[in-house]
């Protein structure tokens, strides 16, 4: 086999992704030089909106990729996932709010809770076909928005968390500072996102893969099915609760919206925009879903007309996310190189 | 928790008989949203997420065809016909585009449905809260059945739903369109080879579910306040039907539908806040117990 069918071979069995192989240390690098970059920005420019910007991509871009470790690796359609990026905003607000602990406390605490929440949730859901996976999670989703709606004394009802929520200073970082905040959240961002790629390129990873594909032969050759597929519920969970701990620092505060299901809409919206074949792609449907959003709320009270009219155009009409086309674009313009020199 | 109302209630009779019937005014209006929901997916092998937004309009339909014409007749059939006609366009225009595709594609065309339906109902009759009120043939004292009020008009709404039920559950048994219905369920390639048109069957089939949740609307008006996005909440309830009562079963979705509305019911006596957390609790005893449902078959 030359190496131009070879390198057709592997596009024909899935674009990019089955070509890297696992290297820890080169990506660390990149998170590395990635968040140095990230962490320079303030210097380079004192425009508090793109500082903001990049501080709800964190949230939303952590929430967004763990959704793409169940949607696009393991093919678990979850429509229920924000309920974790809301108990994240939630734990971590109320834990601030009523027991007065250290900042990293509260997060370690907000963790542990979803933890315990996504393991009781995951092992009833994950067992189940696609279809029922997918809205029992919603109705999971719908449960802890009731909650928080009719638990008035704990959460504030429809109210939300008020009155902020304390930030002590730690270690000499006080999230209450703007710019220390920023900072943070990028690390929580490069770090969440760092790991989670190493979830993926690891051996687990493709064992997700593969019961993506077809279940019943990973289950034959000796996979725990249940088991793998619980394991990633719970860690894309505590991504998407560490999402939601970075939205509640950002307004200081806590909504119902946050658990409510529109989250988890627009996370799987934000994964079609970008694409779930690639790692990155949740993140640049991120940028792309927050940009949109942001115009058309500024343009028309009515802004979920023309979400909708984007999101029809997307799932019917293009069929894919923004990196397939780019990756398609990139394998395309190799091959035609590759052409040329042989 | 208040365990002592709950059985307070049910030592009286008078309690029993007003939660009996509000129980049933709830299961009877989930049930015709359900079974829309079931039917579609078993024929369509779609869940359609946005079916709360045709309970949604039926009731809108149904408001304003009773402030115009006054007939509250009218007003039901409106309801009823002008969903039948919106999901009719929905299927063959949009669903049909993503049938075998995978649930995602499905889920994000419903939800992007759920957005702009919510948004064209708060341009047309704006944001607020509405109210259709009770018509005037109903506005008549109410019956008293063993020291219990029963208002006249739950008796019609409980009436019209078990109607519809028996039709819909004989007709799918009986008659020749119902044969085809099924056949279609179970091999769409099949009835298409023998010369039926299999893409009127499904756009029909969405047609009746829709109709259904409508007419579901159109009966709760006089009842509930409409507001932009009241179909959602029915739509969860509508799911946690289906899953207990298992996909696909119009049976199921009678039980699992009359189930919810009496959980609902007496739970609001004996667990006020924690009533949404019963209906939970009970999905998630007949999941583990039943993973298919009560009602439900092995799907392969």
């Amino acid at each position: 086999m030359t190496e131009l069918q070879a390198e057709q071979a592997s596009k024909v069995l899935d674009n990019s992704i089955t070509k890297s192989k696992p290297r820890p240390n080169r990506d660390a690098l990149i998170a590395l030089a990635v968040f140095v970059v990230l962490a320079v920005l303030p210097m380079l420019t004192s425009s508090k909106f793109l500082l903001d910007f990049v501080i709800r991509c964190a949230a939303y871009g952590l929430f967004a990729t763990s959704l793409n470790l169940l949607v696009g690796y393991t093919g678990l359609t979850s429509f229920g996932h924000g309920m974790f990026f809301g108990l994240g905003a939630y734990g971590f607000g109320l834990m601030m709010q009523k027991t007065g602990v250290a900042v990293p406390v509260a997060f370690v605490a907000t963790l542990a809770i979803t933890f315990v929440v996504a393991l009781v949730i995951g092992a009833i859901c994950v067992r189940l076909k696609e279809i029922y996976f997918a809205f029992v999670t919603l109705a999971f989703q719908m449960l802890i928005h009731s909650t928080i709606l009719s638990w008035v004394s704990l959460t504030g009802g429809d109210q939300g968390l008020r009155g902020g929520i304390p930030r002590p200073p730690f270690l000499g970082i006080d999230l209450s500072n703007h710019l220390h905040l920023y900072i943070v959240s990028c690390a929580l961002l490069v770090i969440g996102l760092f790991l989670m790629h190493q979830i993926a390129q690891s051996p687990f990873g493709y064992t997700l893969r593969m019961i993506r594909d077809n279940a019943t032969r990973a289950s034959f050759i000796g996979i725990d099915v249940w088991r793998a597929k619980l394991t990633i519920f719970v860690l894309a969970a505590l991504f998407a609760s560490t999402g939601g701990i970075i939205m509640a620092l950002f307004v200081s505060g806590a909504y119902p919206e946050f658990a409510y299901w529109t989250i988890s809409g627009e996370g799987i919206f934000i994964n079609m925009l970008g694409g779930v074949t690639t790692f990155l792609g949740p993140m640049v449907g991120t940028a792309l879903f927050l940009i949109l959003n942001d115009t058309v709320t500024r343009v028309t009270e009515y802004h979920g007309i023309v979400l909708g009219i984007v999101i029809l155009f997307f799932a019917i009409g293009l069929r894919k996310g923004l990196m397939d086309f780019v990756i398609e674009w990139y394998v395309q313009r190799r091959e035609r190189s590759g052409g040329r020199a042989s | 928790m208040d365990l002592d109302t709950l059985t307070g209630c049910l030592a009286s009779s008078a309690c029993l008989v007003t939660q009996t019937t509000s129980g049933f005014i709830i299961g009877m209006l989930l049930f015709l949203v359900a079974v829309g929901l079931t039917l579609i997916f078993g024929v369509l092998k779609v869940v359609n997420f946005s079916h709360g937004a045709f309970y949604m309009f039926g009731a809108y339909f149904a408001m304003t065809a009773y402030q115009l014409t006054g007939s509250f007749a009218l007003a039901m059939l409106c309801g009823a016909a002008g969903t039948a006609l919106l999901g009719l366009i929905f299927e063959r225009v949009f669903m049909s585009r993503v049938y075998g595709r995978d649930v995602l594609m499905q889920v994000l065309v419903c939800y992007a449905f759920v957005l702009i339906f919510d948004d064209v109902v708060r341009m047309i009759w704006g944001p607020e809260f509405k109210s259709m009120g009770m018509p005037a043939a109903f506005q008549i004292p109410p019956l008293f059945i063993a020291g219990g009020v029963v208002p006249p008009y739950y008796l019609l709404l409980i009436s019209v739903a078990l109607v519809a039920a028996i039709i819909l559950g004989l007709g799918l048994a009986r008659t020749r369109i119902g044969k085809v219905i099924r056949a279609a369920a179970h091999n769409p390639g099949m009835v298409s080879a023998l010369g039926i048109n299999t893409g009127l069957i499904y756009g029909g089939v969405f047609a009746l579910g829709g109709m259904l949740a409508g007419l579901a609307g159109a009966l709760a008006a006089p009842v509930r306040s409409l507001t932009p996005g009241m179909g959602f909440s029915v739509l969860i309830e509508s799911f946690i039907v289906t899953v207990i009562g298992g996909m696909g079963s119009i049976l199921g979705a009678l039980i699992g539908a009359l189930l919810i509305g009496m959980i609902r019911s007496f739970g609001s006596l004996g667990f006020p806040l924690f009533t949404e957390g019963l209906m939970y609790l009970f999905m998630v005893i007949v999941l583990v117990s039943r993973p298919t449902g009560l009602f439900g078959k092995e799907v392969a």
